[in-house]
């Protein structure tokens, strides 16, 4: 990609998005911690979750380093960024917002997402930002992973039992009309493309759609037809449920304001 | 312990020359500190006793994911969420070696998992107090998985292969959760007066429990003689009980804490602390059920299992579909 002047609010906006996004995906995975279906399992989820609060570090560290550029006093920590936003400061997708569900909805969700991610990333790695490549050349690596498993345990639920092919029909028909956000491009978006630092939407789609027929079909899962799109969380218009996740997960932060921990 | 209460079926061991030729030649085997391996001989006692005692352990490492994973979704910054995950992460990973040392004994994880939730099987009682605050995150792991490495780090050296294995990578990660439980606690003792009560208090409610999990007094412990003889228990509940209370009372006083025993103080002669008497009726009340939290923990793993059978059942039609496919194309 080529390099156009940068215009860094767009870049502090993008590096929020990503990073919101590992975040409350994150939360919700580990929600699970203790609690899902069998032990293999509490453990590749708790691994997924600590991947993407890794990559929520990364991002949100990135998003404070260019506030800082006009922020007085500084930008913020990847910490302050978390724990304390209100809701409509955050700009992660309505996707990763989703309440967990059964397991089910958890996979479809995950690998929804993962799709998405693993196409997101791999376009920027050849970021015209230097940190932003760097960031995704390490998260690229996770994500791949999180999705091959997602993408096999999609495939071998749709193609399992009837209540395990009904659960994983439901779950994507549930979800299906927050993906249209993930290919929404605004003028973030729009500069990022221009700056070369972030890839063009409509690319990322293609790509998406192709991995999610191709699942599907192995999955014997039939993709829901294309309707209404629910969107507002890339630019901190949410769900009800957003809230409540940042309720629990800033509650030490709030309740005991300034200390250390 | 995490094994807090393990029969044995014996009151005493026998000796050498009470003993069959097989059995007296395990023994010797087991007195020269020779390991036993699955495919060994083994007197049935010793193997019945192992299965007790493993996958007590085992499950007290899967019921203990729930009392720190409450914390998971609240823990205070990124770093702390990380560390608590990766953590917990690591609880349901000794779990899943400990079911595996079980199954060479030949008993099924299924097996053991249904003793657990038709409440067959105990687990630790540690787990069935409540995680309140976040200083109880940092109290856990501090006193908790300081207790647990305490009796773990001599089960390397028991007499039974895979248990001795499987003890080794544990404690390797129990010190690094004790390390940072402690760390939690410094954080929590050197910040604001309300972040050094919440320490305080994470302390009051988890010494006690912490020095029951050594388990009943040695004059109660009528199974642990036949347990060393074997070598699968090496040191004696109190005396295990007393180095904790040795170790971690400066501890508590480097923090800045007071451990809430009044009759606690240094006894020169015998060269540890004496301390006081332990609530052995709340112990035994905790084993039988009625703990704060053994109700709400079983219904967790119990949900846990229910909730999930579609999803191990798909996986299962799914596996047999796929071999069916293959001899389909095969022949
Ligand atoms: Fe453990
Ligand atoms: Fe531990």
């Amino acid at each position: 990609m080529a390099r156009a002047a940068t215009d860094d609010t767009a870049l502090f906006e993008y590096a929020l998005r990503l990073g919101d996004n590992c975040l409350i995906l994150g939360h919700r995975v580990s929600e699970w911690c203790g609690h899902s279906p069998v032990l293999e399992e509490d453990i590749a989820l708790a691994n997924v979750a600590l991947d993407l609060i890794g990559q929520t570090q990364l991002w949100l560290g990135l998003a404070g380093e260019i506030e800082g550029q006009w922020r007085e006093g500084g930008g913020r920590s990847a910490d302050d960024l978390a724990f304390l936003r209100d809701a409509g400061a955050f700009r992660n997708l309505l996707l990763v917002e989703q309440p967990n569900g059964d397991f089910g909805k958890t996979l479809a969700r995950q690998f929804l997402f993962d799709a998405w991610h693993n196409a997101m990333l791999g376009a920027l790695q050849g970021s015209a930002d230097k940190r932003a490549a760097e960031i995704a050349e390490k998260a690229a690596k996770e994500v791949a992973y999180h999705l091959n498993r997602s993408r096999d345990l999609v495939v071998r639920l749709g193609d399992g039992t009837a209540e395990s092919h009904s659960r994983m029909q439901r779950a994507l028909d549930d979800l299906w009309f927050y993906t249209g956000e993930l290919f929404l491009a605004d003028e973030v978006d729009a500069a990022m493309l221009a700056a070369g630092i972030g890839p063009d939407l409509d690319d990322i789609r293609a790509q998406w759609d192709a991995e999610i027929d191709r699942t599907l079909k192995q999955a014997t899962l039939r993709r829901p037809d294309s309707g209404h799109v629910q969107k507002g969380g890339k630019r901190g218009v949410h769900s009800e449920h957003l809230g409540y996740v940042l309720a629990e997960m800033q509650f030490l932060q709030r309740a005991y304001p300034g200390a250390r921990w | 312990m995490y094994a807090q209460m393990v029969k044995t079926e014996a009151d005493r061991p026998r000796t050498l020359e009470e003993m069959d030729p097989q059995e007296r030649a395990f023994q010797e085997r087991i007195d020269a500190g020779i390991k036993i391996e699955p495919k060994d001989w083994m007197p049935e006692g010793y193997r019945k006793t192992l299965i007790r005692q493993i996958s007590q352990h085992a499950h007290s490492e899967i019921v203990g994911q729930l009392p720190e994973g409450n914390w998971i979704t609240r823990a205070p910054t990124l770093e702390r969420k990380a560390i608590l995950l990766a953590k917990v992460q690591d609880e349901a990973g000794h779990g899943l070696y400990l079911y595996c040392a079980a199954e060479t004994l030949g008993v099924s994880r299924d097996q053991l998992t249904e003793q657990l939730l038709s409440g067959k099987a105990k687990y630790s009682s540690i787990f069935n107090y409540p995680t309140l605050t976040w200083a109880d995150i940092g109290a856990i792991g501090w006193l908790v998985d300081g207790a647990a490495i305490m009796n773990q780090v001599p089960l390397q050296r028991c007499s039974f292969g895979p248990y001795s294995r499987a003890m080794i990578r544990v404690c390797k990660e129990e010190s690094f959760h004790q390390r940072q439980g402690y760390d939690i606690m410094m954080k929590l003792c050197q910040g604001t007066p309300e972040q050094k009560a919440m320490a305080q208090d994470a302390l009051n409610r988890w010494w006690w429990p912490s020095l029951m999990m050594f388990g009943p007094s040695d004059a109660e412990s009528v199974h642990s003689a036949q347990s060393m003889a074997w070598k699968i228990k090496l040191n004696s509940n109190d005396e295990l009980r007393q180095k904790f209370v040795d170790q971690t009372v400066p501890q508590a006083e480097y923090l800045g804490l007071t451990v809430p025993d009044p009759d606690l103080k240094w006894n020169e002669d015998k060269g540890g602390y004496d301390y006081g008497e332990i609530d052995w009726a709340e112990f035994f009340e905790v084993i039988k059920g009625n703990g704060p939290c053994n109700r709400e923990r079983m219904a967790a793993r119990v949900k846990a299992h229910e909730d999930g059978a579609w999803f191990r059942e798909g996986l299962m039609a799914h596996a047999e579909k796929q071999a069916e496919r293959r001899r389909n194309a095969a022949a």
